[in-house]
């Protein structure tokens, strides 16, 4: 089942066609190989995707191009040349910008500054504001981009500043540039105008690598794509050769079905009702969608297209302006009328929302795996009487929970910041199964997770769905939408753009929905 | 002879390792203590005799009182630099009441004045936690700002009802019972503290609101999302912190024998040093109430030593300083080390 590789040409031999050759590069870390003999190559003027699951060795790779890593073994190539990549700043000096998932921009300072942060222009000892000014204003507009050169950073959008990103990785014109999940906190209008940029930067003749592990933005933008797994090279396809099965497959090193549970169905009473839900920002507007018992539903749709703030709107996060949702047949809100919304109140009612962003809004990072557990339990009486908190059954809880959820390691004591990603989210689970819940809505349940945790959570929502919850699956990942739920609604720019029947669910009439231009 | 050295070196190794976990597990705090413990019993003949602990003791209840209370609102990401003027108004309302209703009597309400003055001086401390407790979860001020505002306010107040004098005429027994007393050989105060110590403990590892506090100073918005009314728990813990230092300024008030507006200056520095030294984070969600109580004698325990010593209060300053900034330092390293042991 190991796919060597297919479709993309490999010139073998000097490879001169390529700005930047990696040669069974690996590197060892205290404990952990995280990459093993890995090849890959740029060329000018492509988009080379580098597609895995977190901790496949993306990073380690791109922080090795980038030099911020040395590699332990094997040779990179430069133009043909050896080369021996000793820090970021040699790397940009030879030509290679990354542009990072973390934004490197000081808010407080204006455009122009940051561009030339840490290289600043000066006459003498005094900074040269005019030289810079006039550089900056050549960067910008060589890339054509509409911004002010004075203004500061922070009023800036996510797109926008990752606009000057770019052309701070640009300003010392690199003939390879390196795109670290660029479109993680963008909106579909942003990502567009990203992937026009990334277009226009090719044509110039350089070289881009880009990582990403959403699929559908691999159709979207990619040449060429690597794939790697557990710190190995899988396989290098061409873009035409992708299907999301096989994309799915060689990142997982599984068949689709190991992956997804076949979940039995058996829709009962309705639980979730919201009628034309409108917030006050906007992000939702006139949404009507249910959730029933024994079902899980998809919410699908882009970062940006309202479908998080839908999740969020039922546990009370969200100001809603207009609508109407009932919760187990009880109006819990109604426009201007009713308001019973709020997570301690709907938790009581039997909701249950698991935010997607696990360290800022799930977990108490510090704390350990059974007071975060129970943290969202704590009143009730498994736990604490009127006054007292009950240790001994907290304990004993929490140890049944962790062996369900299969956490490794089962430390019940250990913080949370010291689990991987995949078991912090195994805790997240946790947390909601420690009381009793009627509905269960994921949001983006699997962002940043192995595949041997996602697994277990699917078999967890599996489970629940089977033993006769309600289970809202809001998700950009699209093989789990494709995969998981019985019905699924697409949202497109805070609208319902489809409600699908599970028989029509497939990835061209999901994907028809993500986009403006498949359906105009 | 080649295995001899191998073993050796293990042995070293073992040793090493071992004072690394020692050192991860329990902080710079025990190490300090003993320091300064040898140093001084070295340096001084009366450090080490018991009459020179319990002066210690006695000298050391009300920074303990105070660190536990700014432990408290510490753990929830706060910050209250007005434990200091909670003395003030404390001492000010409660003696003046006192005075008043003893004089009103006739001096015949021994115990009435003492009652009556202790809840005037709770209220009055208690007023002081809650509007610090309102500004900060309600109206979202920095809780810097807000008890640093509140520590100008409540001080010119209790200048101004008092112009500034010492207030005197209180009962004796009020004095003598909670200043000067002692019971079974201990002094009242330290009976107090060791109550307050055990309530606290209570309170953070028994309690909902004191796994609540943790949880918010760790991460308020998964506590929020979690159900907690991360508001309510906010305001209390200025609420608590600002009982146990009433508490704490009634017991130095009684000691004084006097109701006075300028008892408590020294006590948000210090209460805020002692907390640090004990490891608690000042960004929130960690810390142990044992090595608070610990860092609060050690501040004492140093302070008394150099007094031994006939070190002048001024070089104090300098050396607390010094010691306050190599904890945290010690600390930092500590957590460096800690995420390379891991287990």
């Amino acid at each position: 089942m190991v796919h060597k590789d297919i479709g993309g040409p490999e010139p073998q031999g000097s490879g001169a066609l390529d700005l930047l050759r990696l040669e069974n590069i690996s590197k060892q870390f205290p404990g952990t190989l995280a990459l093993d003999q890995v090849n890959f190559n740029v060329r000018p003027g492509e988009v080379h995707v580098l597609f895995g699951e977190n901790g496949a060795g993306k990073s380690t790779m791109i922080q090795i191009i980038a030099g911020v890593h040395r590699p332990s073994g094997g040779r990179i190539l430069f133009k043909g040349e050896p080369v021996h990549i000793s820090s970021v700043h040699h790397a940009r000096s030879l030509g290679i910008s990354a542009v990072f998932q973390e934004f490197s921009l000081v808010p407080q300072l204006s455009i122009e500054d940051n561009l030339f942060l840490g290289s600043e222009v000066r006459k003498g000892p005094l900074l040269d504001k005019v030289g810079l000014r006039r550089q900056a204003r050549e960067v910008l507009d060589r890339l054509g981009f509409d911004l002010k050169p004075r203004d500061p950073v922070m009023y800036l959008s996510r797109a926008q500043q990752q606009m000057v990103e770019i052309a701070k990785a640009f300003r010392t014109k690199p003939s390879v540039m390196i795109f670290d999940e660029p479109t993680a906190s963008l909106t579909e209008r942003e990502t567009t105008r990203l992937f026009a940029l990334i277009e226009q930067i090719k044509k110039e003749g350089i070289g881009i690598i880009y990582i990403t592990h959403r699929m559908n933005e691999i159709k979207r933008i990619g040449d060429r794509i690597t794939v790697l797994r557990d710190g190995k090279f899988v396989a290098t396809i061409g873009v035409e050769d992708a299907s999301d099965t096989k994309l799915v497959e060689l990142m997982t090193g599984r068949v689709i079905e190991q992956v997804f549970p076949t979940v039995h169905f058996a829709p009962k009473e309705t639980l979730l009702q919201i009628d034309n839900m409108s917030t006050f920002d906007g992000s939702v507007r006139d949404v009507s969608i249910n959730v029933r018992a024994g079902e899980i539903v998809g919410l699908a749709g882009l970062v940006g297209s309202g479908k998080s703030q839908i999740g969020r709107a039922c546990f009370g996060l969200e100001k809603i302006t207009g609508g109407k949702i009932s919760f187990d047949g009880a109006v819990v809100f109604d426009a201007r009328k009713i308001n019973k919304l709020g997570p301690r109140r709907m938790l009581d009612r039997g909701l249950y929302y698991l935010p997607s962003d696990r360290r800022q809004e799930g977990l108490v990072m510090m704390q350990n795996v059974r007071e975060n557990i129970a943290l969202s339990s704590l009143w009730l009486r498994t736990f604490s009487n009127g006054v007292f908190l009950r240790r001994a059954n907290e304990r004993t809880v929490v140890k049944d929970l962790v062996r369900r959820l299969d956490l490794d390691p089962p430390n019940i004591e250990r913080a949370l910041e010291h689990f991987s990603g995949g078991n912090q989210q195994k805790v997240l689970v946790g947390k909601s199964l420690a009381r009793d819940v009627k509905l269960f809505i994921f949001d983006e349940p699997t962002v940043g997770v192995d595949v041997g945790a996602r697994v277990h959570i699917y078999n967890f929502i599996k489970t629940l769905c089977e033993a006769g919850a309600g289970v809202l699956l809001i998700s950009s990942d699209l093989p789990e939408i494709l995969h998981l739920p019985n019905r699924a609604y697409v949202m497109y720019r805070g609208e319902l753009r489809a409600e699908l029947p599970k028989n029509q669910i497939n990835e061209q009439a999901v994907l028809g929905h993500f986009f403006e231009k498949q359906t105009v | 002879m080649a295995g001899a050295i191998q073993t050796q070196t293990g042995l070293m190794e073992t040793v090493e390792r071992t004072a690394a976990q020692v050192f991860v597990r329990g902080g710079v705090l025990p190490w300090f203590l003993i320091f300064s413990i040898i140093i001084f019993t070295l340096a001084t003949e009366t450090f080490m005799t018991g009459q020179n602990f319990m002066l210690v003791a006695r000298q050391a209840t009300y920074l303990v009182m105070v660190s536990m209370g700014q432990m408290i609102v510490l753990l929830t990401a706060g910050l209250d630099l007005s434990v200091g003027v909670i003395f003030a108004i404390v001492s000010v309302t409660s003696s003046m009441v006192m005075v008043d209703h003893f004089n009103a009597s006739g001096k015949e309400a021994v115990w009435g004045s003492i009652i009556l003055g202790s809840l005037a001086g709770l209220g009055a401390g208690l007023l002081v936690g809650a509007v610090n407790g309102i500004g900060v979860a309600v109206f979202r001020v920095p809780p810097f700002i807000m008890t640093l505002a509140m520590s100008t306010i409540v001080f010119g107040i209790a200048l101004t009802i008092t112009g500034g004098t010492p207030i005197y005429g209180m009962p004796d027994q009020f004095a003598s019972v909670f200043g000067y007393g002692s019971a079974l050989g201990v002094p009242v105060p330290i009976w107090f503290t060791i109550g307050f110590v055990v309530i606290v403990y209570v309170l953070l590892a028994w309690t909902r609101m004191g796994r609540y506090f943790y949880a918010l100073g760790g991460n308020l918005k998964a506590s929020m999302l979690s159900g907690i009314s991360t508001r309510y728990y906010l305001f209390m813990a200025y609420v608590v912190c600002a009982a146990i230092t009433t508490v704490a300024a009634l017991m130095l008030t009684a000691r004084l024998e006097s109701g006075e507006s300028n008892i408590g200056r020294d006590y948000p520095l210090n209460s805020i040093a002692a907390c640090a030294i004990g490891g608690v984070s000042l960004f929130g969600g960690t810390g142990r109430l044992a090595n608070v109580v610990l860092g609060a004698i050690f501040i004492i325990l140093v302070q008394n030593g150099m007094n031994l010593m006939r070190i002048g209060s001024y070089q104090q300053m300098i050396v607390i300083g010094i010691l306050l900034v190599l904890a945290v330092i010690a600390d930092n390293y500590r957590q460096k080390v800690l995420l390379t042991l891991r287990d």
